[in-house]
Formats: structure tokens, C-alpha cells, sequence
């Protein structure tokens, strides 16, 4: 058997605050669990797969191109696999265990039935390169999924092969740049306000534009008149967040598209807060040309600890010609069938920029999606938006007079409530309230963005959370915003309770140590 | 609303404590004429569980699924088979709504998993690092292209003709809008990969050197011969790997030149999908680590001096650099990498091993049986799991003959190359663990069938 304590640390019997702690021989606590590495648990030659024996050898012109060993792959039996990965899963927190209130990023509750449907066989069985008319069922899935996310944004079209969020901001850049040339033009500006998530400018310089950015206004809105007066000849389009990352709705955005498009430029309206707004509002009636749905955001798609996403873009009439290889068309008879390169020249799109990634978009993520929007239909998405904009607004007013709310005065805000640190003890942070947080058990909201707001803290409840809940989420961030104020030291040494203190980020990227060297002769 | 759990009562109750009169109160800044007044129009209103379920029971229901027929196809996604514990583990509601571990010390199970599935990846492409996963293999195909260009200075990268026919097309889109030049070709039915071409093209404003390992025919390409001429220029290799079950039997491309290594993870614990989600593996060289893309996990220490992990080397990435970053993407894909690195462990270094010795088995054994078809010929002398036949007419047509008569046959080359003729009369032929000797005969004999009609 291996020790428990192969990692090299020791249980201690004295904390940092002094006080004396229960020791344990094996460092579990309780159903606070240590595990070692699957690396530091390996035999040499296990594995807990049985796999029938070949009838023979490799073919003879193999024998040059083989092994010289096997991968030096830690192999276990099925009992210990299952234990080992159990035993990490506890070590996490996860939506099923409490709110996710991370402002601009978050997730809802993550329906089972979409789980359930994403692996009927002839969802999760199909190959994409299946002969088209043996999945016929995956093409009308996908015809389904476009008309919703058509019809809930009054855009044209729908683009589904981007990979995720950032890979559909790039798509809709792509389609943008395309349009230009197609005009013969040479724009190579992408104006991106100040509070823009970081892959918004990252996506326009990797699409080879060069990135200009437009400062906010006070009351946390993209200053319309820098905007408009910077918009010429040169500027191929803007990339506006709506709502934004404050929390607020772009008010101009109409009037911003309609100066855009007379200047020649594209809207491109990043869609990751398109939850606040579904069922209420349509970003086509608002001038947009192109947006990408984070379909884990607004459609509950699971995020299973960083992906993976999914990012269908949405576009205009006028950036419909320009959409990525393959797509989903449906002809006047009903019909839907898949237009890829056999294809392009025999149905006019012969515009289209070209490919973005292998086959045809994140197929398990779209089942999940319609089986979502199917399950909320357009009334229950409309109420999706509402107790979203109404639950965040409860958790602002709540907190705004024991933490510095610098818009809420103005008025309400949308999906998500934005706080800054004033206000707090010298010496305290935004961090510290973040980290006494997860003592009280919740996950913390989005910190120190968007960088408009000094120390920001952003959140974002979602409408999953029952009111209830939110009154004890509520309860926490009140005891902790007074703590901070009045400097209450052990906050700044929190989290207490979990498997991990704080972790030194800064060693971490100093002496990058990204594999296990443990077996290193 | 089974997924709302306010009530009517909470709702009426919450706007008043916020000051509101109605819910469009708190819509106010929305311009009035484009705030909806009802649900829009021309969609449908919610459903139950049940009624949801029907409906997409039914649509699935059109489809025919790999595991009901006879199955052949491969061209980058693959049929294997996942254990149970597999998609067990990866449904426990603590990994799969884990959000990215942004709090480290909350999300150390995922940070571990990553950490692990790194170190498994390095070791199964035999190189130094790996990162988090990326999108999927074409897309991290585009991305080590890039990063190579970073590393070398050079905007030329020169692709075999053995390179999967999307990651060559998703390189040449990005390439238009970057300024990067591509210089690809076209696979020839031939036994024998491109390497001499490759390496003929190859001169010192090349900074990448694409070759996919076994190529997209199947063929095994000599990496070595290949880095040597690569690097003899100051240009890197780049090593596609479409299915890392083959590392099981052909040996690492790490150790034989590569500098960067990418592939598509979906054979190992993620299934078919219709072709995503899948997810990238990552891994190259150390000294190249600062123009890595994608997420890196990193080990640490806590305040107790615990080891711990924790995202690291952000500097690279979008949130901190903006457009100055490696790259724009900002997610991994967490749970397929989870799904991998389960099926990974499983497996381990032996049962890989044994894996790829029943999958070549089973290949060998459909290759020798279609070789007996008259008019059928198999185009490879080598293989690990997949092979290409030459049909004496266009493989597309047989391809759906074969489907009408319940059998998936295979990826037609017409179907990847439409614009190739000399392509048109090759059928790519894949076996895994999961071809029966059934299944072999089934499918020659429908083959020589469906051929006989077609003569």
C-alpha cells in the first residue's frame, strides 16, 4: 500500500493562529480527504481494462516505426481509478453544492434531462462524417437549435461550428473582416471599450486587426461621443458588450450601430450577458451585426470544470455570406441537410470564409441547449431573464450600504451587481472578502473586473438561486463586507476550512512545475 | 418553471424591497421600442420533462447510431470502447458543473485531474510539457502553427499532404487574416507518405513543418528524417496526432524530433459525438513554454507549505495581455479532458499498449479480408488502425450503398477531397477493439455485393 502522505507534507498539531489541532496519522480529516497522485499510486504493468489478446502480431513493415517501451503511464484497477477521482472530486466546489456568483462568467443550474438526451445513442453514437442521410435526425436537432437562437436574437443567421465563446467572437471578427474585403475596403481598426473582457481585443489582433480602445463614461457605459468621433474610414467595426460588464445596459447601442454602419464599420455585440436580456430583448432590433452565445451561460450547457464550450454566433443580413464552413440549411420545403466544401459552389456560398475547426461545431453541446430551450419554451425564457435582472438587483440593494456601489444610484442594474473596495479597512482587499467567502461555503464572485471599477466585485446570481438562498448568500456578504471594514485580521489569512490555505501563485509561476518528475531517475 | 425556483409570492415580494413597481422597472435603460412586450413570437412555450425527452428520443431516433451497425468510419474521430466508470466519474455533479478553477483552493480536484492529465500527455507524446487541452485537434493543429511562427520569426509553415483535410482548411482560414503563408498539398494514392516532398519544400523562411503521425491515408510518416531536415533549416516540426491510441504500438513523436506535438484527444474516454465536443491535446518542448497557448496547471505550495496546484503562467493569456496574448483562447475543455485522463488511467502505459496490439489486429485482419474483393486493392503496406482501399469506382457511392444496406463502411475520400478526382476512388478504412469478426465479413461481403451492382 502506498502512505498517504507520498506528497511530502506532514500533519501538523499547531495552526498558524496557535491553536492546537486534532492530528491524524493518515492527513485525512474526517470526510476531508488527501489523495496522492495517480502517478505516486502506480504498479508498473497494472491496468483495469481487460483487453482480449491479438490473434497476431504486427504486419512486418510495422516492426521499424514500434515502441521501444510503453508510455511510462500510471495504469490502476477499476476500484482504485473510481476511489482516486472520487475522493478529488470532493476537493471541489460545483453549482450542485451552492451559486456560482462569478459576474459576467457565472453558471445556472445545470438541467439532468440535458445530460440525459446529449447521450441517446443517436446523439452521442453518430460519427460526423456519417453518410448525411443516416443522420438526419442530428441535422434537424441542429435546424432546431438555429431557428431558436434566430428567433430569440432577430438576427438572419446562425454560425454553430465555433468552439466556444472566444472561438465565436473570432468567427463574427472573421466574418467582419471578410465582408470588408469582399468590398474591396482596407479597415484594420477594431474599436473595444475599456471594460471589454480580455478575449474581446486578443480575438480582434488575432483576426489581424489592431485594437483601439474607448474609455467609459462615469456612470459605467461606453462613452458614445469618444466612440462615434473616432469612426472613419479606417475602422472596420466595434466590439460592445451588452449588457455590459458592469452590470448595465448600453443604452446608445441603436444609436452607436446606426452611426457604425453609416460610417461603413460592423457591430459586433459580445454575447456572453445575452442571459440578462433573452425572451425581453432582441440584439438584431438593436443594430447588431454579429454576436456569440456562450451556450453554458445562457443555456445551461455544463462548464465541467473549464469546458468545454460552445459559442454559435449569430449574424445580420449583411454578414450572413460570409459564415464559416459547414452549416445547417433548411430549404422552403422543410428539408435540412449540411452545406460543407462538396457543397459551397452548387448553393451560392461561395463567400463563405472557409473552415474554423474539424467537422460540425460542439454537437453535445447543442442537444443540451435545445433540450434546455425546449424545457423553458419563449414564456419560460422571458421569466429565465427576468429572475436573473431581479435576483441581482435584490443582492445590490441589499448590500449597497455596507459596500460602495458606484452605478446603483443611477439605477437599477441588469444581471449582475457591481461593488468596488472603498470603504474598506486599510490594508484589506477585495481578495480578502473573496477568500472569507469560500469559508462561509459559497464560490466568490468575479474580482478585480472589470478594471473600470477599482477592486471590483462582481455578481452574479443567475435565476436558479431560490430567494432563500440568496438571503444566506446575503447574510455571508454582510458579515464579511463589516469584518473588512473593521479589520478584522483573520480574514486575511482565510480560507480556514478548506483542503488548501491560500496557494503561492507567484512560486507557482517563478519555478513552473506543470508535470510530474516524481519517477525521474 | 421547473428550473425557477422563485415563486409568485418571492417575486412581489423582492420588487418591493428593491424599490420596483414591475419587473420592466428594472429593465428601464432598454430603449422602449426594443423591449419585447410578450414572449416572442412564432416559438414555442415550455414543455415538460417528459414531452422534452420524447421529442429528442424521436429525433435521435432518426439517426443510425456506430454501435447498431457495422462500423468503419475513422478520419479523426473514433469509435472506441469507454468503460463504464468513465462517464460515471465524469457525471459526479462536483467536476461536471465545477466551473474553471479560478479559486484554487475550492477546485483542487479539477486542478489535480489537469495537473495529472498533463503529465499524461507529455509522457504519451514523449515531450517535455503539456498544457490544459485546447478546443479540439484541428484548432490546436492552427495554434501550434502560430506558435512555431512566434518561436522561429518566420510566417511560412509547410503541411504534408498527409495532414486531415479540416486541420489543413481551419489553417488556411486563419492564415488569410494573419499573414501567415501555407504552403499545402494534396495526398497521392500512394503507399508511400510525402516525406521527401515535405522535406523539399522545406527552406529558411519555414518556420513550421506540419506532418500528421499516422497520416490522414493511415501511412507512417519518418519523423526523424523529417526533424532533421526541418531543423537543419531552423524550422520546428510540428506532430499531428489524429488517434493516440496508435502511440500505444508506433513510438512516441517526441522521441523521435518533434518539437511541438498536438492531436485530438476524443479517442481516449470521449465519445463520438458528431464530432464534438472533443478536446486538443497540447505538448512541446520546455524551452518553448512562454509561447505556449491554452491553459497551464501548475504545482504549489499552500500557506502551510501543502502542495497544491493553481493556474499559472497567465501572463500568456488574454485576461492579462489582451491583444498582446498567445493566443484568444479562454477555456480548455475540462471535462473531456477529465473523460481522457480517466480512460488514461484505466489503461495505463500496458493497456494502451495492448489496446493498439488489438486494434492493429483487428485492422490487419479487415485489410487482408477487402484485399480478397476483386477490384479491391489496399493501398498500404503499413498501419496501426486505419488503411485506405482503392474501389475500381467513386468510394462515395458505395459508401451509401453500403449505408442502405445498414453498414458504415468507411470515409470516402470524396467526401474530405471533392475538389481531388484522383482521390475520389479511395475509401479510408478504420477497425478498433470494437470490430467483430462479423462485422469484417459483413462488410466484405455487402462491399464485393454493393461493387458487382455498380459494375
Amino acid at each position: 500500500m502506498n502512505a498517504p502522505n507520498a506528497s511530502g507534507w506532514k500533519p501538523e498539531m499547531v495552526a498558524d493562529d496557535g491553536s492546537v489541532q486534532p492530528m491524524t496519522v493518515s492527513g485525512d480529516k474526517g470526510l476531508q480527504l488527501e489523495e496522492p497522485l495517480i502517478f505516486e499510486l502506480n504498479r508498473a504493468g497494472q491496468t483495469g481494462v481487460d483487453i482480449d489478446a491479438p490473434k497476431r502480431g504486427p504486419v512486418a513493415g510495422l516492426s521499424k516505426f514500434l515502441r521501444k517501451a510503453p508510455a511510462a503511464l500510471p495504469g490502476l484497477t477499476e476500484p482504485e481509478v473510481v476511489r482516486h477521482y472520487t475522493r478529488l472530486s470532493r476537493q471541489n466546489y460545483a453549482i450542485d453544492l451552492g451559486p456560482f456568483p462569478l459576474g459576467s462568467c457565472t453558471m445556472k443550474h445545470n438541467p439532468r434531462l440535458n445530460e440525459k438526451v446529449a447521450r441517446m445513442p443517436g446523439f452521442a453514437d453518430i460519427h460526423p462524417l456519417q453518410p448525411k442521410h443516416t443522420v438526419a435526425g442530428a441535422f434537424e436537432a441542429i435546424a432546431e437549435l438555429s431557428d431558436w437562437l434566430i428567433g430569440l436574437t432577430g438576427m438572419a443567421a446562425v454560425a454553430l461550428s465555433p468552439k466556444a465563446g472566444a472561438h465565436g467572437e473570432l468567427c463574427g471578427l472573421l466574418c467582419i473582416r471578410a465582408a470588408i474585403e469582399a468590398k474591396g475596403e482596407k479597415r484594420h481598426i477594431v474599436l473595444v471599450p475599456e471594460s471589454a473582457h480580455g478575449t474581446n481585443p486578443a480575438t480582434a489582433a488575432f483576426a489581424g486587426f489592431r485594437v483601439e480602445s474607448i474609455p467609459a463614461t462615469e456612470d459605467g457605459r461606453v462613452d458614445m461621443a469618444a466612440l462615434i468621433s473616432r469612426l472613419g474610414p479606417d475602422v472596420a467595426g466595434v466590439m460592445i458588450t451588452n449588457p455590459n460588464t458592469c452590470g448595465l445596459f448600453e443604452r446608445d447601442l441603436k444609436k452607436i450601430s446606426d452611426a457604425v454602419h453609416a460610417s461603413g464599420g460592423y457591430v459586433y455585440c459580445d454575447g456572453a450577458n445575452f442571459n440578462a436580456i433573452v425572451g425581453k430583448v432582441r440584439p438584431g432590433d438593436l443594430g447588431v451585426d454579429a454576436m456569440h452565445i456562450n451556450l453554458h451561460k445562457t443555456f445551461s450547457t455544463p462548464h465541467g470544470g473549464g469546458g468545454p464550450g460552445s459559442g454559435p454566433v449569430v449574424l445580420s443580413e449583411a454578414l450572413a455570406p460570409f459564415a464559416p464552413l459547414p452549416f445547417v440549411q433548411r430549404e422552403a420545403d422543410g428539408r435540412v441537410h449540411l452545406v460543407e466544401e462538396e457543397e459551397i459552389a452548387s448553393t451560392g456560398h461561395a463567400q463563405s470564409f472557409g473552415r474554423m475547426a474539424a467537422f460540425h461545431g460542439q454537437m453535445g453541446m447543442f442537444t443540451r441547449a435545445l433540450t434546455y430551450i425546449l424545457s423553458h419554451g419563449n414564456d419560460g425564457l422571458r421569466q429565465v431573464s427576468e429572475d436573473a435582472v431581479l435576483n441581482a438587483n435584490y443582492i445590490l440593494r441589499a448590500l449597497e450600504d455596507v459596500l460602495e456601489a458606484p452605478f446603483a444610484k443611477a439605477g437599477p442594474c441588469m444581471h449582475e451587481a457591481l461593488f468596488s473596495d472603498a470603504g474598506l479597512a486599510s490594508g484589506f482587499s477585495t481578495l480578502d472578502i473573496a477568500k472569507g467567502l469560500i469559508d462561509e461555503g459559497f464560490h466568490p464572485m468575479t474580482v478585480y473586473f472589470p478594471l473600470v471599477v477599482h477592486g471590483a466585485m462582481l455578481i452574479e446570481p443567475t435565476e436558479t438561486e431560490s430567494r432563500m438562498g440568496l438571503d444566506r448568500f446575503i447574510a455571508s456578504m454582510r458579515s464579511l463586507a463589516e469584518r473588512a471594514r473593521a479589520g478584522d485580521e483573520r480574514l486575511k489569512t482565510a480560507p480556514h476550512f478548506t483542503p488548501r490555505r491560500r496557494l503561492d501563485e507567484t512560486l507557482a509561476a517563478r519555478k513552473p512545475v506543470l508535470v510530474w518528475k516524481g519517477d525521474a531517475a | 418553471m421547473r428550473y425557477l425556483p422563485l415563486t409568485p409570492a418571492d417575486r412581489t415580494a423582492m420588487l418591493a424591497s428593491v424599490g420596483a413597481g414591475t419587473i420592466d422597472d428594472l429593465f428601464a435603460d432598454v430603449p422602449a421600442d426594443a423591449l419585447l412586450s410578450g414572449p416572442v413570437e412564432g416559438l414555442a412555450p415550455h414543455a415538460s420533462e417528459m414531452a422534452v425527452e420524447r421529442h429528442m428520443a424521436r429525433l435521435a431516433g432518426k439517426n443510425l447510431s456506430a454501435g447498431a451497425a457495422p462500423f468503419f468510419l475513422g478520419a479523426g474521430a473514433y469509435k472506441h470502447h469507454i468503460p463504464a466508470s468513465v462517464d460515471h466519474l465524469i457525471q459526479r455533479g462536483e467536476f461536471l458543473t465545477a466551473y474553471t478553477p479560478y479559486q484554487p483552493e475550492i477546485a483542487q480536484g479539477t486542478l489535480q485531474v489537469l495537473f495529472e492529465f498533463q503529465t499524461q500527455v507529455a509522457r504519451l507524446f514523449g515531450v517535455d510539457v503539456a498544457n490544459a487541452s485546447m478546443y479540439d485537434g484541428s484548432t490546436a493543429c492552427w495554434e501550434a502553427i502560430a506558435m512555431a511562427g512566434r518561436v522561429t520569426r518566420r510566417k511560412k509553415a509547410v503541411l504534408s499532404g498527409g495532414l486531415h483535410p479540416h486541420y489543413v482548411g481551419t489553417a488556411e482560414t486563419m492564415a488569410k487574416f494573419t499573414g501567415d503563408v501555407i504552403e499545402a498539398r494534396s495526398p497521392v494514392l500512394s503507399a508511400q507518405p510525402d516525406d521527401a516532398e515535405v522535406i523539399a519544400a522545406i527552406d529558411d523562411q519555414t518556420g513550421a513543418v506540419v506532418v500528421q503521425y499516422p497520416d490522414i491515408l493511415g501511412r507512417i510518416p519518418d519523423l526523424a528524417a523529417i526533424a532533421a531536415a526541418a531543423h537543419a533549416k531552423g524550422a520546428l516540426l510540428v506532430v499531428v496526432v489524429t488517434e493516440p491510441v496508435a502511440l500505444g504500438l508506433i513510438e512516441a513523436p517526441g522521441h523521435l524530433g518533434a518539437d511541438i506535438v498536438v492531436g485530438e484527444g476524443q479517442s481516449l474516454g470521449v465519445g463520438l459525438n458528431f464530432g464534438g465536443p472533443y478536446l486538443g491535446l497540447f505538448g512541446a518542448s520546455e524551452k518553448f513554454l512562454r509561447q505556449m497557448p491554452g491553459r497551464l496547471c501548475g504545482e504549489t505550495v499552500d500557506a502551510e507549505g501543502k502542495r497544491g496546484f493553481v493556474l499559472t503562467l497567465s501572463t500568456r493569456e488574454q485576461h492579462i495581455r489582451r491583444e498582446k496574448a498567445t493566443s484568444n483562447i479562454c477555456t480548455n475543455a475540462g471535462l473531456c479532458a477529465l473523460a481522457f485522463s480517466i480512460h488514461m488511467s484505466l489503461l495505463g502505459g500496458e493497456g494502451l499498449r495492448q489496446l493498439a496490439a488489438v486494434n492493429h489486429d483487428r485492422a490487419r485482419q479487415t485489410a487482408e479480408r477487402l484485399a480478397q474483393i476483386p477490384g479491391v486493392t489496399v493501398l498500404n503496406d503499413v498501419f496501426v488502425n486505419e488503411f485506405t482501399v482503392v474501389l475500381p469506382a467513386d468510394a462515395r457511392e458505395a459508401v451509401r450503398s453500403l449505408a442502405d444496406k445498414g453498414v458504415l463502411g468507411g470515409v470516402a475520400l470524396g467526401r474530405l477531397y471533392p475538389q481531388d478526382k484522383a482521390l475520389h476512388a479511395g475509401l479510408l478504412v478504420t477497425a478498433t477493439e470494437c470490430t467483430t469478426d462479423d462485422d469484417i465479413e459483413t462488410l466484405a461481403l455487402t462491399l464485393a455485393d454493393v461493387l458487382k451492382k455498380g459494375a
